[in-house]
């Protein structure tokens, strides 16, 4: 696994005002890699994909893409070859799912409003061949069925795929998936991971934040967490699982020995208190 | 047997009727007070002729009674259809009995508002003949006939509604059937011969519809002709006979386009005065403007409230170079040249206007451009040479615009074509309509691209659409400075149409469109992001006004109810977005996919 990365993020700052979220944070992801990225609410996760994907202006630090310093704008970070999803859905919930993936593949098409006000043979040929590959990327992603219906009628977990297969029209080098199992049941976290392992093969390295340790340790090459915005530690997935400070930061340290007696009956008696002042207000 | 289909289709429709009645008791009572109001319209309704269409001839029907005549009429064809009469059961595809109801509620409208009308204009109910009194009663028989037939509506909602709003929901519930959201059976095919002549005839129909409309003499046959045509608009729509027409329009689109083409340009034949042609032309330019700022609104999402202002610079810079005696350059363009340079300034004006307020996002974008709007006005009023470099006259604007010249043919001459007399203004007519073709023609090749699919995207959701690597600024930009140069088009024919620009017409909101406000409520109303949408709102919001004398002072306060009434009712707009229709009745929208 070595050759030039894909993508170098070097000494990544992002604060807002006197707030750090994310503190000199370096990032590599080679060609054909899966890289996690995860770490306990509030590391700054998405943040750092903020600042990958030009959602953001980093206070410090650079990020490049095949060598080349990207720009802080999100439409020129997808045109060079980055695409992503979002923890929060954001689909064009009133567009059709064929027209979703239409829209993926606009930095890969050219036709402009001459060409569409004139529509030469061009114009129907390029239409075309994107409605072609939209439906392709469909059947991958398993929405072939469900090309003509609106984003916001999917449920919930189609509505994450067609996300991935948005992304994919945009015929990324490097997809960025934030949290793409959340609130998916156990079937259909297994769909996702095979659906991020096919991509991979087709040749677009993921990197990907996600709280399911089972998806995470499944799949990655290589994981970074970041701690309070701050990278702990990074490596192969045996790695991080043995590393125990991941452990404290999920889990919170452990207290210097058992909690005493004396504040078990404390906390019990303030229970108590509290039931009976609240029996009395009724 | 509709509650059987209906449990086919896998949807919970309730079908009793308002009036618990047997259903052949309710089909006899309906034919029987149809055909009685029928009857009617050929009696006397009145004694006097003072009342506006004389109602006063026993033995053929005048003035408003031809209205419920028609509306009688369909009716009864209507009711026909629904008992499966052979030969009819094509006029009602649906299977139930809302056209039936909703044009027996037309007809009553019409006729009770007719009724009610001669008795407050002649001061009591001592002015109604016989025939009236007969009128009213079989109008209010039809509807009791029609609400005793079985409905078919959505099912109630689980428990009754409680509340002191209770009866009013029940009453609006009733009031609201349909919508089912039940897939018509597949339509029997015909030749397609059969197919074109019936869009043929649906807009031959529409044709002679409008024709009527903008034809009115006095307000109270306006006023009725309303009442008719929304009703049975709803009920056509109710017996699913308009999903049948845009099932042949989809399937013939050039036809279609072609038919509309036609009756468009065959409307100043039907006229004999220039009256209704002026007042066509102007609705045209109205509709196209609307239509312009329907890239703005409906596709992109940009909520413009200085629009008009764009109509001024293209009116204004034709002007300038039309040769008129009080224009301040002393050049005169051809005709082709002026729109040019009316098209091309606009679209300056607009990338100037919209290159720093785009990077502003929803509310503050509408207040800076209402603001661009107004500056926009107070500039060409102050351009006088005064107060300013002179340039447009101040508020005396510039006048005498003389008519336009297109290879030797003057539009302010009468002209004989193929022994067709042509108006002034119907010379005018026939080049609007080629521009409004024009726009419609960008509206919809713009919007279904992989720009106008990258507006849309922008609308619903601009960090997304951006993440998609949209230039989201370039797009908007583009979606503004486009609909700037359609506004600027349509307004070097605005300003030769009314030979005269002055200041006071592109103010943001007046008793006269286009404005901003009216351009706007005229998308809204019509339906954002489609094409006959702002056409229909455009056309009803030009003729409300110059129809309804008696609304001048109270006009807004109407409109403002009435956007309110629509806006609870009809989210989408009259012609709805295939779109909006699934996002603002999903319910529906989910039964039917059930």
């Amino acid at each position: 696994m070595t050759g030039t990365p894909l993508l170098a993020a070097t000494g990544v700052t992002m604060r807002f005002g006197g707030l750090t979220a994310v503190r000199s944070v370096d990032l590599t992801v080679r060609p054909g890699q899966i890289v996690g990225l995860i770490g306990p609410n509030g590391a700054g996760k998405t943040t750092l994909f903020n600042c990958l994907t030009g959602l953001y202006t980093p206070t410090e630090g650079t990020v490049t893409y095949r060598g080349r310093t990207l720009p802080p704008k999100p439409h020129l970070v997808a045109q060079a070859g980055i695409s992503r999803t979002f923890q929060n859905i954001r689909l064009f919930a009133n567009m059709t799912v064929l027209e979703n993936v239409l829209v993926g593949r606009h930095t890969r098409t050219r036709e402009g409003l001459l060409s569409a006000l004139v529509r030469g043979p061009a114009f129907h040929r390029a239409e075309a061949a994107s409605a072609q590959r939209a439906t392709e990327l469909l059947a991958f992603t398993g929405l072939a069925a469900k090309s003509g219906h609106l984003a916001r009628n999917l449920p919930y977990g189609e509505q994450r795929r067609l996300e991935i297969a948005r992304a994919l029209a945009g015929e990324p080098g490097l997809l960025l998936l934030d949290e793409p199992t959340a609130g998916m049941n156990p079937q259909e976290t297994r769909a996702t991971e095979e659906l991020v392992l096919a991509i991979r093969d087709r040749g677009t390295a993921v990197l990907v934040i996600e709280h399911d340790m089972r998806f995470i340790f499944n799949l990655c090459d290589r994981v970074t967490v970041l701690v309070q915005g701050e990278k702990l530690v990074e490596g192969t997935t045996e790695t991080v699982q043995r590393d125990e400070r991941v452990v404290a930061a999920y889990l919170g340290t452990p207290f210097e020995g058992a909690p005493g007696q004396e504040e078990v009956a404390e906390v019990e008696a303030a229970e108590e208190a509290a039931a009976e002042s609240e029996g009395q207000g009724r | 047997m509709t509650s059987q289909q209906s449990q086919q289709h896998g949807t919970a429709v309730d079908t009793t009727p308002v009036i618990p009645l047997p259903l052949g008791t309710a089909r006899v009572l309906t034919a029987a007070g149809a055909a009685l109001t029928v009857l009617s319209t050929f009696l006397s309704w009145t004694w006097t002729d003072a009342f506006p269409g004389n109602l006063t001839v026993t033995g053929y029907p005048g003035g408003l009674q031809l209205l419920t005549l028609t509306g009688a009429l369909l009716t009864l064809v209507h009711l026909l259809a629904a008992w499966g009469i052979r030969g009819l059961r094509m006029l009602d595809p649906a299977g139930g009995h809302g056209g039936t109801v909703w044009t027996a509620a037309g007809t009553f409208a019409a006729t009770w508002y007719t009724l009610i009308a001669i008795a407050v204009q002649l001061g009591g109910l001592a002015n109604l003949e016989p025939g009236g009194w007969v009128a009213g009663a079989a109008a209010l028989l039809t509807l009791t006939g029609a609400l005793a037939l079985p409905l078919d509506r959505r099912a109630t909602a689980t428990g009754t509604a409680r509340g002191r709003l209770a009866a009013v929901r029940d009453i609006m519930r009733t009031l609201h059937p349909g919508r089912t959201g039940r897939p018509l059976p597949p339509a029997r095919p015909l030749p397609g011969w059969a197919e074109i002549l019936l869009i043929a005839a649906a807009f031959g129909i529409s044709l002679g519809v409008l024709t009527y409309g903008i034809g009115t003499r006095y307000g109270e046959l306006f006023t009725g002709f309303l009442f008719l045509t929304g009703f049975c608009a709803a009920g056509l729509h109710q017996a699913g006979l308009t999903t049948r027409l845009a099932e042949l329009t989809a399937r013939h689109r050039n036809v279609t386009v072609a038919a509309a083409f036609v009756a468009a340009a065959l409307f100043p034949l039907t006229q004999d005065t220039d009256e209704y042609t002026l007042i066509i032309v102007n609705i045209l330019i109205f509709a196209t403007v609307a239509l312009g700022l329907n890239v703005v609104v409906g596709l992109a999402g940009l909520l413009d409230l200085g629009y008009v202002a764009f109509l001024g610079v293209g009116a204004y810079t034709a002007a300038l170079v039309s040769g008129s005696t009080a224009s301040t350059l002393h050049v005169r363009f051809p005709f082709w040249a002026a729109v040019l340079t009316g098209a091309a300034a606009s679209l300056v004006f607009g990338v100037v206007i919209g290159a720093p307020t785009l990077r502003l996002r929803g509310d503050y974008l509408a207040i800076v451009t209402l603001g661009f709007g107004e500056i926009f006005r107070l500039a060409v009023g102050n351009l006088d040479g005064q107060s300013g470099p002179s340039v447009t006259n101040g508020p005396n604007g510039i006048p005498n615009i003389p008519d336009l010249e297109l290879f030797g043919y003057n539009f302010g001459d009468k002209h004989s074509v193929g022994g067709i007399a042509l108006s002034p203004f119907a010379n005018y007519y026939l080049l609007m309509l080629l521009f409004t073709v024009i726009v419609v023609l960008v509206f919809s090749r713009a919007g279904n691209s992989r720009i106008g699919r990258a507006w849309i995207a922008i609308r619903e959701d601009e960090t997304a659409a951006t993440a998609m690597g949209i230039n989201a600024f370039r797009l908007k930009l583009l979606a503004f400075a486009l609909g700037a140069t359609l506004a600027g088009l349509a307004g070097t024919v605005q300003a030769h149409v009314a030979h005269t620009v002055v200041p006071e017409q592109y103010v943001f909101a007046g008793p006269v469109p286009p404005n901003s406000a009216f351009l706007l409520a005229a998308v809204i109303l019509g339906g954002m992001g489609t094409i006959t949408g702002p056409l229909l709102g455009a056309a009803l919001l030009y003729l409300i006004p110059a129809k309804l004398q008696f609304l001048q002072d109270y006009q807004l306060l109407a409109f403002g109810a009435a956007l309110i009434l629509l806006m609870r009712f009809r989210p989408e707009g009259i012609i709805p977005n295939r779109r909006q229709q699934l996002e603002f009745h999903e319910d529906t929208a989910a039964k039917a996919e059930a």
